[in-house]
């Protein structure tokens, strides 16, 4: 298998430990005069999204991760799994919960999304920022009301809850930042 | 950033050529000579953890793409011309490593080295914080012994005698970074990693911290103690940071000699680039014997980085190495 070694490690690299994929995102270099240089490194465990700082003697080796990002268009879900295709080649990749879990409530179908690959494995599942929804539940709002006095829940066709102003009306389409779960505007 | 633009502002560079001239003020009026030692040289240090930059010159008639090494350090080259009787000298000018790159490293960095004939290791230290209160101003200092901080910051009463499992015990109860690839029994290697973890985060900290007498085996070329029990070497911290290492000189040449091989044996161990003795230093200590005298060498960079308060060094210095 592939490595890379301490004098390798730089923010962004993929690599394996402990069997699952992470990513660096930073690397401290402790060169004592006199000494045995260090790398301290702290990364992300892309599976289970978790911090993790480790101490790495220099000239240590780390595997390879084979972990890309990809845009890939949202197709649809059956329940278990969220299906995804490569516009150019057409090959259809399948998302479990776990990948898709922090978005699920943001994914339009025929969006294109940035999808993470480890091993052509789907292993999470980033929408565009902002994502066009339509909403299919409101209380009926007033008259007259303009954005920024207030506002009420509205359910969005992806079961998503967000805080609208009172003159959104149901059927309505509207713009939301997914990352923030906010509403922005009202679609044209 | 335009990669010609300079690293540092105009002013923290009007600031460093103040800084250098301070400097050499302060060794005129101590009646310390300036000399301009070279930076090419056929033989370089063995240190197991210096890696030099070499290299090849044609010179007529005597040979082509012979290696010369970049000094790492003037040391060698100083106490030659201390053999041959200069006094008290001192070399504030560039050196290089191999492999150097952080916020607190760059390959070609300014470094202050100087020696004092007759001076004890204390007289040195104390020297040496004046130095660094050129630039810094008024900083209390501080003078601890290395196997005190590991007993007040490590809780190891005697770290000389502590075993390998005594000092990775401490990073297990204190659950800090995982360390990867040092082996279990690797004494020197944990006892490393202490002092770098642990205790230098609580060394300078609004001081000098004039950290003194380290283990034997970590002497390099420092003199030991009359006992043999620790070396004559000191390092000094200032807010976090080591910006010197000094020495009561060894001068004893079969010592010099000794502890080369020792140090050449250990980089043939691990791999590394195998280089000869430098026997123009050697001869030298044989032949005219090093005076008794004291000896340290201070990064000016870091020094100045601690004036400017930035925690980069590429905002102290012109152009930084990816933009050179």
């Amino acid at each position: 298998m592939a490595t890379y070694g301490t004098n390798q490690f730089k923010n962004g690299l993929k690599f394996l430990m402990d069997g699952q994929p992470c990513n660096i995102v930073d690397n401290t270099i402790v060169q004592p005069g006199k000494g045995q240089a260090f790398n301290r490194v702290k990364y992300r465990n892309l599976i289970t999204g978790k911090m993790i700082e480790k101490t790495f003697k220099s000239g240590e080796k780390v595997d390879v991760a084979d972990v890309i990002d990809t845009e890939l268009q949202y197709l649809y879900t059956d329940g278990g799994f969220w299906h995804f295709m490569d516009e150019t080649s057409f090959e259809q990749y399948q998302a479990n919960h776990a990948a898709v879990a922090d978005y699920q409530k943001w994914l339009v179908e025929q969006t294109t999304c940035t999808v993470t690959l480890w091993n052509a494995n789907p292993i999470s599942v980033v929408p565009p920022k902002q994502v066009v929804m339509v909403v299919t539940d409101t209380d009926p709002g007033l008259k007259g009301d303009t954005a920024g006095t207030g506002g009420k829940p509205a359910t969005l066709m992806t079961g998503a809850i967000v805080q609208v102003p009172l003159f959104i009306t149901i059927g309505e389409k509207i713009i939301c930042n997914s990352e923030t779960g906010e509403y922005i505007s009202r679609a044209k | 950033m335009n990669f010609w633009q300079v690293s540092a502002s105009i002013q923290v560079l009007k600031n460093r050529a103040d800084a250098l001239a301070k400097i050499r003020a302060f060794f005129k009026q101590q009646k310390v000579t300036e000399v301009d030692a070279p930076i090419l040289s056929s033989a370089t240090v063995p240190d197991l953890h210096l890696d030099s930059l070499q290299t090849y010159l044609n010179l007529p008639s005597i040979g082509n793409d012979l290696v010369f090494y970049l000094h790492t350090s003037p040391e060698y080259s100083m106490k030659r011309l201390l053999c041959a009787g200069m006094g008290d000298i001192y070399y504030l000018g560039k050196v290089f490593r191999q492999g150097d790159l952080s916020p607190l490293h760059q390959p070609e960095f300014t470094m202050l080295e100087w020696y004092r004939l007759d001076y004890s290791l204390q007289q040195m230290m104390l020297e040496t914080a004046k130095v660094v209160q050129l630039l810094l101003g008024e900083l209390a200092i501080e003078l601890i012994s290395y196997q005190q901080a590991f007993a007040d910051y490590a809780n190891i009463e005697n770290i000389h005698s502590a075993s390998a499992k005594a000092c990775k015990k401490y990073f297990l109860d204190k659950k800090t970074a995982e360390i990867v690839g040092v082996d279990k029994n690797d004494k020197n290697l944990w006892e490393q990693l202490i002092l770098t973890e642990i205790i230098e985060p609580k060394l300078g900290n609004n001081c000098i911290t004039c950290l003194y007498h380290y283990p034997a085996k970590d002497a390099l070329l420092a003199k030991l103690s009359v006992d043999n029990s620790v070396a004559e070497r000191f390092e000094i911290f200032v807010q976090q940071t080591e910006i010197a290492n000094g020495y009561l000189e060894l001068t004893d040449p079969q010592t010099y000699r000794q502890r080369f091989n020792e140090s050449l044996q250990q980089r043939k161990e691990q791999g590394k680039s195998y280089t000869q003795l430098d026997h123009n230093l050697l001869t030298a200590l044989e032949e005219q014997k090093l005076p008794k005298c004291s000896g340290v060498a201070l990064g000016f960079d870091r020094l100045l980085m601690l004036a400017q308060k930035t925690n980069k060094i590429d905002e102290v210095i012109p152009f930084s190495i990816l933009n050179n």
